[in-house]
C-alpha cells in the first residue's frame, strides 16, 4: 500500500488521511481502494464524473455505508469501525448533497437539531445574522426555502456545532449564480477562520476558486492530484476526466 | 328524533362515556403504533400484549405486593416499557435492514408466546380488579361514574401530552428527523440506536398505561389485548401513519362513533369501524391523516 505524501501548500497537521478504503451498498462495491490525505486549514476537493464515488467517499467517512474497509484516521484517530455518531462527535461537520433539510421541522427546528459539538460554533443569533433570510423564514417548514435557501440553511446548521472540519458535498449543485458566489465567499471565510474542508464538486472552475488541491475520482479511485496553481495548465487534462 | 329511536337521554351519555374510553384506548394505542412504525419500520404486533401486560402488571402489584392503582399507574407502564427496550435491544434491532414482514412474523410470534405463558399462568377467565374511585358524580346532564370520568380526562391529557411532546419540544423534533432520515440525523451526533431503543420502550409504556386504565373497567384476562388490536389496527390504517394529532382524533371519533353505534343498532357496533375502514381505503388509502408518499 503507498504511503500518500502530498507536496501541501500547507505545513499544517494532518487532518484526516483515508487510506485504501473500499465501501460497498448491500453487495454492489463502489469504492475500490480510495487514498488521500488533507490538512488542517486546507481546502481540497474531490471532482469526478457522476457515479464516480464522491458521495459515497464523504458518507463512507461518516459511517454511513454498513460495509467499509481501509483506514480513516481522522486527528489521529482510526475511525474506520466508529459508529456513525461517535465520528461525528470527533469534529466532522457533513453537509450532504440532497442538503437534508427536514419537512417535518421548522427553519429554526432544523437549523437547531445538531447538537453542539465543540465550543467556539456560531449562536444562533450569529447564524441569523449571516443568513437573514433564514431568520425571515424561521418558521416555515423546512423544504419549503428555496434551492438556495435551503443550502445555505444546511451549512449554517453544521456552522453551530462548532465543529471545525466540514464535508460539502456539492454546495453548488441547481443554484443560481449569484448564489454560487455567495457560497464560494463563505467558504473563504470559513477558510480564513481555519475551517479545514473537504469539498465535491462537478464544476472545477468553481472548485478552482475556493481550493488549494484537487483530487480526482473515478471508479471509486482517486487517479490524480493536482494543486491549485498547477489548474490552469491542467485543463485539457480536466476536461477529459470530467467529459466536459 | 331520539324519542324516535326510543333513546333516553341518560342512555346517550352513557354510551357516549363508554365511546370515549373506547377511543380513549384507541387512541393511546394508535399513538405507540404510529410512532413505533415511523421509527421502527416495525408493525408491532405484541402492542396489544402490551397493553394487556399493563393491567396485568398492576394486578401483580395489588395482588402479590400490594401496591394500589396509584402506583401501579407509574410503576406498571413502566414495568411493560423495560420489557419493550429488552425486546428492541435483543431481537428486533437485528431486523431492520430486511423486510418489514419479518419484524410483523417476530412481533406475531411474541404475542403467541407471551399470551400463551399468562394464559397458562392464570387462565383465560379473567380476574376483578377493584375501583380505585367508586361513587359518581352528578354533572348536571347525566351522572357519571367517576372512574369513567378520571379515565377520560386522564387519557385525553396523556394524549395531548404525548403531541406537545413531540410537535413542539426539541426532543420531539429529534424523533421527527429521525423518522425522516435515520442515517443523517445519527451523522450529526446523535445516538440514533438508543433513541430506537427509547422510542420503542415509550410506545409500549404508553399501551401498558391503557391497560392499567382498562383494569378496573375490564376484567384482567391474559387475552385482552389480542381484541383491542385488531380494531386498533383498523384504527391507525384510518386515521393514516404519520399524523400524531391523526392518531388521537381518530382514536376518540371511532369510539364515539362505535358508542353510538352500539345504541342505534347494536349488531353493527362490533363491525361498523371495519366498514369506515373499508370507505376510507377507497376514497383515501393513505387515511384521513396520512399523507401519501
Ligand atoms: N444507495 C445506493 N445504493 C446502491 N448503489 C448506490 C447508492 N448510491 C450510489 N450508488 C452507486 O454508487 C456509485 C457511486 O455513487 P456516488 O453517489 O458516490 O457518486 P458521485 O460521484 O457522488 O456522483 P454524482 O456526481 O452524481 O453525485 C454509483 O455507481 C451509484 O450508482
Ligand atoms: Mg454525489
Amino acid at each position: 500500500m503507498p504511503d500518500i505524501v502530498d507536496r501541501s501548500v500547507h505545513d499544517g497537521r494532518l487532518a484526516l488521511k483515508v487510506v485504501d478504503l473500499n465501501a460497498w451498498y448491500g453487495e454492489s462495491h463502489v469504492l475500490h481502494g480510495m487514498s488521500f490525505d488533507i490538512r488542517e486549514g486546507e481546502v481540497v476537493t474531490l471532482l469526478g464524473r457522476n457515479g464516480a464515488g464522491k458521495s459515497t467517499t464523504m458518507r463512507s467517512i461518516m459511517g454511513m455505508l454498513p460495509t467499509r474497509k481501509g483506514s480513516i484516521i481522522f486527528n489521529g484517530k482510526e475511525m474506520i469501525s466508529m459508529p456513525s455518531h461517535h465520528i461525528a462527535r470527533e469534529g466532522i461537520g457533513y453537509v450532504p448533497e440532497e442538503r437534508g433539510i427536514f419537512s417535518s421541522l421548522n427553519v429554526q427546528e432544523n437549523l437547531e437539531l445538531p447538537p453542539v459539538l465543540k465550543k467556539g460554533g456560531l449562536s444562533t443569533q450569529e447564524v441569523y445574522v449571516l443568513f437573514p433570510a433564514l431568520l425571515e423564514r424561521r418558521n416555515s417548514q423546512g423544504t419549503k426555502l428555496s434551492g438556495g435557501e435551503q443550502q445555505m440553511l444546511a451549512i449554517a446548521r453544521i456552522l453551530r456545532t462548532g465543529v471545525k472540519f466540514l464535508l460539502l458535498d456539492e454546495p453548488t449543485e441547481g443554484l443560481a449564480p449569484v448564489i454560487v458566489q455567495q457560497i464560494g465567499g463563505i467558504i473563504h471565510t470559513l477558510k480564513e477562520r481555519g475551517y479545514t474542508i473537504l469539498l465535491v464538486e462537478q464544476n472545477f472552475r468553481f472548485a478552482s476558486t475556493v481550493a488549494d488541491r484537487h483530487y480526482v475520482v473515478e471508479d471509486g479511485k482517486i487517479v490524480d492530484r493536482i494543486m491549485n496553481a498547477d489548474i490552469a495548465s491542467s485543463t485539457e487534462k480536466l476536461r477529459g476526466y470530467l467529459g466536459v | 328524533m331520539l324519542d324516535v329511536l326510543n333513546i333516553s337521554m341518560p342512555m346517550l351519555f352513557g354510551q357516549l362515556t363508554l365511546g370515549l374510553i373506547n377511543g380513549a384506548f384507541y387512541a393511546l394505542l394508535s399513538l405507540g403504533l404510529a410512532v413505533i412504525f415511523g421509527l421502527l419500520n416495525v408493525v408491532n404486533f405484541v402492542h396489544g400484549t402490551q397493553y394487556m401486560l399493563g393491567a396485568l402488571f398492576a394486578w401483580m402489584l395489588l395482588h402479590y405486593l400490594g401496591i394500589p392503582y396509584w402506583g401501579a399507574l407509574l410503576l406498571a407502564p413502566v414495568g411493560v416499557g423495560l420489557v419493550g427496550a429488552v425486546i428492541e435491544v435483543t431481537l428486533l434491532r437485528r431486523l431492520y435492514s430486511v423486510d418489514h414482514l419479518y419484524g410483523m412474523l417476530l412481533t406475531f410470534g411474541l404475542v403467541l408466546i407471551i399470551e400463551g405463558f399468562f394464559r397458562w399462568l392464570y387462565g383465560a377467565s379473567g380476574m376483578p380488579y377493584s375501583n380505585p374511585l367508586p361513587g359518581g358524580t352528578n354533572l348536571g346532564f347525566m351522572f357519571a361514574p367517576n372512574y369513567r370520568l378520571w379515565v377520560v380526562v386522564f387519557s385525553v391529557a396523556v394524549c395531548f401530552g404525548v403531541w406537545y411532546l413531540i410537535e413542539r419540544t426539541k426532543l420531539g423534533s429529534y424523533l421527527r428527523a429521525a423518522i425522516e432520515r435515520p442515517d443523517l440525523v445519527q451523522a450529526f451526533g446523535i445516538n440514533v440506536p438508543r433513541m430506537i431503543t427509547l422510542t420503542y420502550a415509550f410506545g409500549a409504556a404508553l399501551a401498558g398505561l391503557a391497560g392499567v386504565l382498562a383494569a378496573p373497567i375490564y376484567q384482567v384476562n391474559p387475552l385482552m389485548g389480542s381484541n383491542l388490536i385488531i380494531v386498533v389496527f383498523a384504527v391507525v390504517v384510518i386515521g393514516g401513519m404519520g399524523s400524531i394529532m391523526g392518531a388521537i382524533v381518530t382514536g376518540f371519533g371511532l369510539g364515539i362513533i362505535e358508542g353510538l353505534t352500539k345504541m342505534i343498532y347494536s349488531e353493527a357496533s362490533n363491525t361498523i369501524i371495519f366498514v369506515i375502514m373499508a370507505i376510507v381505503l377507497l376514497i383515501k388509502p393513505a387515511g384521513l391523516f396520512g399523507s401519501q408518499k
